[in-house]
């Protein structure tokens, strides 16, 4: 008897836990993080360039509008990814892949979301948002903890496009890393909606910087790297790539980017892995943490209720 | 004063359009993107939309269905226009559009073809898509729906769409290719400066 009430309880919190993460997903859809949205306002209200300023107002009344007609602010609401960092002890870990699963399928009636996910080689919309491997986890584990972070992340295909990585040798040091960063902006960032959020991987092989440049950009705005070298160059990167005055959507103006982040790893001495990802100024990203006992707590939006 | 475009577009309306200029869009505007390019110019298939004098939009929406049958558009913001240059020329040369609405710029094709055809490129602002969804009026029909619904093609009535910023106008000019030109020449002394800091390997 008791163990069956254990199963209800369970079945209960898996749930709940559902309809939480499909309402969070699709509310993240709608409104912006409130470190972008700070970032956005002070870039807006710097900006002189008559076509920039014309392009900040309309993506002020978009936000707007969204936010009063409860709509996906941009159309499109990307393939679903979610970053876990769980805790060893957290109850529901080995339910939590199929928790996100019936999020993402939650989120997609409610948003509504736009049907994102193709399988490959079927080459066929599947019109659910999920299909092998989607929505994509991406797992970390803290050994002596019981609750949980997700950070989800939307990205659309124009700022998921410009998306590279590469592996130096030493030789190129980290002038080279400042230049493959130059270089993915500067070709492909036009089209992935500026000011943008560039993250940057700097590691040891192709796949672990590419990793790492996508956790840069779940990272906030102004957030700054615990290494003085490494935030220095942050500092360096957004200050150059700014002077290239990209402006929003490449029409010229005062900023190319929100902000650079970097995260790093331990190198072969060999190699220097290096990668960039790049976030638009729709930086669609939302965290949440979620205790033991299910309480929870929305980190990068204020305002979300269920 | 809004300068407004209303469709049919006829060449006369686009000679004094100059890349930098906002407009409003007025009329019909069809959704119009990858496989509709591909299945036009390289699978040989007719358009089910006539785009004679039209506007084109680069874009994959979010619609949804209410309960009589008719379609809402809930969120329709640009794509990046560049994935369809290389079916662009062909496009206007076939199709007769007049303006093509997307994100970022097109390239030397694109622009060749808007000069001898008399059409033209505009950006709408990229990740405003309930802004443009407001714009939207009806929805008037779908046509390939085979094609799911990013790529369906939807053709819109609109009013005020915008705004449009002109980024490839009938007299060869091309706005983007003319900023990543000043971008690119800007690049390399910023990087020398920033290469002199970033010596960290010693």
């Amino acid at each position: 008897m008791q163990q069956q009430e254990a199963v209800l309880d369970r079945d209960a919190a898996v749930a709940e836990l559902t309809n939480l993460m499909a309402k969070f997903t699709a509310y993240i859809g709608k409104r912006l993080p409130t470190d972008v949205q700070h970032k956005l306002g002070e870039l807006r209200e710097k900006e002189v360039n008559f076509l920039a300023k014309e392009v900040y107002e309309s993506m002020r009344q978009n936000q707007d509008a969204a936010d009063k007609l409860d709509r996906p602010s941009c159309q499109d609401t990307g393939v679903i990814q979610y970053f876990v960092t769980a805790g060893a002890k957290f109850p529901l870990l080995g339910e939590l892949e199929d928790i996100l699963l019936g999020a993402t399928q939650g989120a997609t009636k409610d948003g509504p979301l736009r049907h994102n996910a193709v399988e490959t080689f079927v080459e066929k919309n599947t019109g659910t948002n999920t299909g092998s491997k989607i929505p994509w986890l991406d797992w970390e584990i803290v050994p002596q903890d019981d609750s949980v972070i997700i950070d989800v992340y939307m990205a659309g295909g124009g700022c998921t496009l410009p998306g590279a990585s590469k592996v130096l040798m030493p030789g190129q040091g980290y002038e080279g890393v400042a230049e493959f960063v130059f270089d993915v902006v500067t070709s492909r960032g036009v089209n992935a909606c500026p000011p943008l959020l560039v993250g940057v991987g700097v590691s040891t092989s192709a796949e672990t910087a590419a990793r790492l440049s996508k956790k840069a950009i779940l990272r906030p705005v102004t957030s700054r790297h615990s290494n003085d070298n490494a935030a220095l160059m942050e500092e360096l990167l957004a200050d150059g790539l700014n002077e290239l005055g990209l402006g929003p959507q490449g029409l010229t103006g005062n900023a190319s980017v929100m902000g650079v982040n970097i995260e790093s790893s331990a190198r072969h001495p060999s190699t220097i892995g290096v990668a960039v990802s790049t976030g638009c100024w729709a930086h669609r990203r939302g965290r949440i943490k979620i205790n033991a006992d299910m309480t929870w707590e929305v980190i990068s939006h204020r305002g979300f209720k269920l | 004063m809004k300068k407004t475009l209303t469709t049919p577009i006829k060449d006369e309306d686009l000679e004094s359009l100059n890349v930098g200029d906002v407009v409003y869009l007025t009329g019909t505007l069809v959704t119009c993107r990858d496989v509709a390019h591909r299945r036009l110019i390289e699978l040989g298939r007719e358009l089910p939309v006539n785009l004679e004098g039209g506007a084109i939009f680069h874009a994959g929406p979010i619609v949804r269905q209410k309960e009589d049958g008719e379609y809402e558009m809930v969120s329709i913001g640009p794509t990046t226009s560049m994935r369809m240059e290389k079916f662009e020329k062909e496009f206007i040369r076939r199709t007769g559009v007049k303006l093509i609405v997307g994100k970022g710029g097109m390239g030397p094709e694109t622009q060749e073809g808007c000069a001898e055809n008399k059409a033209v490129h505009a950006i709408f602002p990229g990740g405003c898509a309930v802004l443009a969804a407001t714009k939207v009026e009806k929805i008037e029909a779908a046509e390939w729906t085979d094609l799911g619904m990013p790529e369906t093609l939807w053709v819109n009535r609109v009013k005020e769409f915008g705004p449009l910023i002109i980024s490839i106008d009938t007299k060869g000019n091309n706005l983007i290719e003319e900023n990543k030109k000043v971008f690119n020449d800007k690049k390399k002394p910023i990087l020398e400066r920033i290469n002199q800091q970033v010596r960290f390997i010693k």
